[in-house]
């Protein structure tokens, strides 16, 4: 009997845990992305990460307590050019060998209204840190919540694209970001 | 004496033959070279180049079937009027088709067109890697049959200067007016 003693201990402490509102902790890469658009001489190229993590608390009535980490495998670059995903992986563009994540760490989030958020937090890519921002909605996808937004982010502020390519005439250094996050809907 | 073409259809053609001569200077150059940012450059550049020459293209053929062509010398023997007009009809073809399968092409590969960075064409294929391989080859062959008719015009625009010593080439170049008929 002292089994089911244990038990029923267990369920009282995690209780609180797991039926905290709208608490999000990993993500179903299959209904998420990660995409991109950079611009080359004026032409918006696409591609994606294929592969990343995240992990997301978010409680629209705590916001102070929520938060998100998310991890991108630089590795998964994916532009649909096999020369520019070799390309990019080396040295002078994300030196995926020596470092083969992007992090990005919320701190704060901000309400903007009518399932509209603002998350602040700080985006490290190739051992730099910069503040960045963006705005994103919330939705309810059957048990699951959905988090869709987008931001900009400057190359250069990263080193991503050294020498030759840090000529922002031909590879802008604007890239926009955009990013769709599908909670697992476990709770 | 004969009339030579108009100013416009002689500004027009040796527009689209300079352009051509840049584009395929340009895409002989540039498909070997290693990623960088020159590279990308110059495969915009003969883009540009290409949009650019479509048009002329459409123009001319158009000034053509409004306009007509000065007639041939009267002592032009029949297989010559006749390869004329082929070749001249398979010169507007390809240079508006050359363009085009660029466009397809890139499209299919997921790049594209920007028309001097500012105008973007719309991508009238999805992308498909597999599709975009076989239009490049389509490119190629069509450039290279240009490349084929092209010497043949260039040829007979020649033997016509040199051996038949008539006004042909004449009424094709700037500058000039048709050589007095002896």
């Amino acid at each position: 009997m002292t089994r089911w003693w244990w038990l029923g201990l267990m369920l009282c402490v995690g209780l609180p845990a797991t039926v905290r509102a709208q608490a999000v902790n990993t993500i179903d890469p299959a209904r998420s992305a990660m995409t991109f658009v950079a611009t080359q001489m004026g032409v918006p190229a696409e591609g994606a990460f294929k592969r990343f993590t995240a992990k997301i608390d978010f409680d629209p009535a705590k916001l102070a307590a929520s938060q998100a980490r998310i991890e991108v495998e630089l590795d998964s670059f994916d532009s649909g050019v096999a020369e520019v995903d070799t390309e990019v992986k080396t040295k002078g563009w994300f030196n995926t060998a020596q470092f083969p994540t992007a992090t990005f760490v919320s701190s704060a989030l901000k309400a903007l209204g009518a399932n509209r958020y603002e998350v602040a937090g700080k985006l490290t890519i190739k051992g730099r840190t910069r503040d960045v921002t963006a705005p994103f909605t919330v939705r309810q996808d059957g048990r699951a919540m959905v988090f869709e937004g987008a931001f900009t982010l400057r190359r250069l502020d990263y080193g991503i694209g050294e020498g030759p390519w840090s000529d922002t005439d031909t590879v802008a250094n604007a890239v926009q970001i955009r990013f769709k996050l599908t909670g697992t809907g476990k709770k | 004496m004969h009339r030579p073409y108009a100013a416009t259809a002689i500004l027009l053609h040796w527009l689209v033959a300079v352009l051509i001569l840049c584009g395929a200077v340009l895409g002989l150059y540039m498909v070997g070279l290693p990623l960088s940012p020159a590279k990308l450059k110059l495969y915009s550049w003969h883009k540009w180049i290409g949009v650019s020459i479509f048009l002329l293209a459409v123009v001319r053929a158009a000034w053509r079937l409004t306009h007509g062509a000065p007639r041939m010398p009267e002592a032009t023997p029949p297989w010559q009027r006749g390869a004329a007009a082929t070749s001249h009809l398979l010169l507007y073809v390809l240079i508006i088709a050359i363009p085009l399968s660029g466009w397809l092409m890139s499209s299919a590969l997921g790049v594209k067109t920007v028309y001097f960075g500012a105008l973007p064409l719309p991508d009238l294929l999805a992308k498909d890697k597999a599709l975009g391989d076989q239009l490049k080859l389509v490119h190629q062959g069509l450039n290279l049959t240009l490349a084929v008719v092209v010497a043949i015009h260039v040829a007979a625009a020649l033997r016509h200067h040199f051996v038949d010593r008539d006004d042909v080439l004449h009424r094709m170049l700037p500058f000039v007016r048709p050589r007095p008929r002896g």
